[in-house]
C-alpha cells in the first residue's frame, strides 16, 4: 500500500517532457517534488503564475507570492505572473496540458466529485470546474477509500459532481485505474498489494486482463 | 491628466450605501483592499452582495464584514477558509452562489468589457449549470455566462500614479484588474502612490481609465494564510 507521498510518486512517472502542468491541493502538490531526471515542465498555479518553484526558505516568504492552495511560494528564472482571466485562458484554451487534483469520488464514466457535500461541507469548486472541463490529461490522485473505508471508486457518483467524462486516469494508494468507455480497468497494483483486495476495496466494477504488475517506484 | 486622487479612506468609500454590489479583489488573502475593507467593516451598512473569489479568514478580509452579518449575498468559487461563512451559509443566514474560478474571473472581465454573456465549458453537467442555456461548440456542451459589474470594486495594487495607472506585484495581481474594470466606481489603494509619468506606461498593467479613486492604503499587514517553507540542507 502506497502513502500518500508514494502516490506523487507514481503520478511523477506519467509527466512529459516539456509540458505544462497544474497540480491541485494535496497530494497532487507533491508531484513536484518528483519529477523525473530529464523531463522539463512548467507548473502553473491558476491564481497567477506560471513557472511555479519550490517552497521559500524560512524567513524569505513573500506574502504576495503563494499558490492556488495559499501556500507561500518562489518562482524559476522564465516564470511569469498574470491575472486570474488569463490564468484560466491557459486552462479553457488548453495551453496547460495535464491537471492533477485530488477527489471526493470518482465515477466509472469518468465523472469527478470534489466540492461539495451536501449539508455538510461546502467550500467551494475553486478552479476545479474550469479545469476538468478544459484539460486534455487529467488524473486524479487520491485514497482508494475514504475515512469510514468505503470505496470512493464508484459506479455512479453519489456527491454532486465536478466535471463530467473527464478523468483519464486515477492513482491511489492500492492501485492504478484508467478510466475507460467501458469503465475502470485495472493497470497496475501497488506493492504487497493483490488483485483480490483492490477487487474488494472498489465498489465499481473492474476490467482486469492477464496478469496485473506492480507499481515501479 | 486626469487626478484620481483621494485623501483619505472615507472619501474613497464616499456613496457606499446599503444594499449595494461590491467586487474586492485578492485570492485568499493575497491582494485584498485592506484599508477598504477594514473602514467598509466600520460603516453601518447592510445588505450587501460581495463579488470576491474568496471570505477572507475568520478575523480578517471580508471576514471582518461577515462578523457584522454586513454581507447578504456573496458570489465567489471557494470559502474553505473561513469557519463563520460556513456556519452562516450552512444556517441559510447567508445567500452563497458559488462559481468556477475562471468563470467568476471572465464574467468580471467580460462585465468590464461590454460583453453581457459568453459559452463556457466549465460546469457543464454539474450542478452550476441549471437554468442556464446548453449551446455545443465544436463537438462540446458549454453553458452560458453572464456577465458582472458592480457598484463598487475595490482593489489593490503595489504601485499606482495620480492618473490611476496601476501596477501588481506578484500574484497578488489574481482578480484586482478585472473587477477594476467591472466597477462602476472602482476605488484602488495602493502601496506606494507616485506622481503621473513616474510610472514606465510600457509596464502599467491596468490603465487608469477603469479607476475611479486611487488611494494610498495607509498600512498593510499582508497576512499569509500557508506558511510552507523547506528546509536548509
Amino acid at each position: 500500500m502506497l502513502n500518500k507521498n508514494q502516490i506523487a510518486q507514481r503520478i511523477a512517472q506519467e509527466l512529459e517532457h516539456n509540458t505544462y502542468v497544474n497540480l491541485g491541493i494535496g497530494i497532487p502538490t507533491l508531484v513536484a517534488n518528483y519529477i523525473p531526471q530529464g523531463i522539463d515542465i512548467e507548473f502553473q498555479s491558476e491564481n497567477g503564475v506560471l513557472g511555479m518553484g519550490p517552497f521559500p526558505f524560512e524567513g524569505e516568504e513573500d506574502p504576495d507570492l503563494i499558490n492556488a492552495g495559499k501556500q507561500t511560494i518562489t518562482t524559476l528564472d522564465g516564470a511569469v505572473l498574470f491575472d486570474s482571466a488569463t490564468s484560466f485562458a491557459m486552462i479553457r484554451g488548453q495551453h496547460v496540458q495535464l491537471t492533477v487534483l485530488g477527489a471526493m469520488e470518482v465515477s466509472e464514466n469518468g465523472d469527478i466529485a470534489n466540492w461539495k457535500i451536501p449539508g455538510k461541507m461546502v467550500k467551494g469548486m475553486g478552479g476545479a470546474m474550469d479545469l476538468v472541463a478544459s484539460a486534455d490529461n487529467i488524473i486524479v490522485a487520491m485514497m482508494h477509500t475514504n475515512r469510514a473505508g468505503d470505496s470512493k471508486i464508484l459506479k455512479q457518483s453519489t456527491l454532486p459532481i465536478t466535471g463530467v467524462n473527464c478523468v483519464k486516469k486515477v492513482v491511489t494508494n492500492l492501485a492504478v485505474l484508467e478510466v475507460t468507455n467501458k469503465g475502470f480497468k485495472l493497470l497496475e497494483r501497488a506493492p504487497g498489494v493483490s488483485v483480490e483486495e483492490i477487487k474488494n476495496a472498489t465498489a465499481a466494477d473492474l476490467i482486469i486482463e492477464g496478469e496485473i504488475p506492480e507499481m515501479q517506484l | 491628466m486626469i487626478n484620481k486622487v483621494v485623501k483619505t479612506i472615507d472619501e474613497a468609500l464616499d456613496g457606499v450605501i446599503s444594499d449595494m454590489t461590491f467586487m474586492v479583489g485578492g485570492f485568499g488573502l493575497s491582494g485584498i483592499p485592506e484599508n477598504a475593507i477594514a473602514a467598509l467593516s466600520k460603516k453601518d451598512i447592510f445588505g450587501l452582495t460581495c463579488i470576491s473569489n474568496n471570505a477572507g479568514v475568520d478575523d480578517f478580509g471580508l471576514g471582518l464584514l461577515l462578523q457584522r452579518k454586513q454581507i447578504k449575498k456573496m458570489i465567489s468559487s471557494y470559502v474553505g477558509e473561513n469557519a463563520e461563512f460556513e456556519r452562516q451559509m450552512l444556517s441559510g443566514e447567508l445567500e452563497v452562489d458559488l462559481i468556477p474560478q475562471g468563470s467568476l474571473a471572465e464574467r468580471c472581465r467580460a462585465g468590464g468589457a461590454g460583453i453581457p454573456a459568453f459559452f463556457t465549458p466549465a460546469g457543464y453537467g454539474t450542478e452550476v449549470a441549471e437554468g442556464k442555456e446548453v449551446r455545443e461548440y465544436n463537438g462540446k456542451p458549454h453553458i452560458l455566462e453572464t456577465a458582472l459589474t458592480a457598484d463598487f470594486a475595490f482593489v489593490k495594487a503595489w504601485k499606482g500614479d495620480t492618473a490611476g495607472n496601476l501596477i501588481f506585484k506578484g500574484t497578488a495581481r489574481n482578480f484586482n484588474p478585472l473587477m477594476a474594470m467591472a466597477g462602476k466606481i472602482t476605488v484602488a489603494e495602493v502601496e506606494e502612490l507616485v506622481p503621473a509619468g513616474e510610472l514606465d506606461p510600457n509596464q502599467i498593467h491596468t490603465p487608469g481609465i477603469f479607476v475611479q479613486r486611487i488611494l494610498q492604503g495607509e498600512k498593510y499587514e499582508k497576512r499569509i494564510e500557508q506558511k510552507t517553507t523547506r528546509s536548509r540542507v
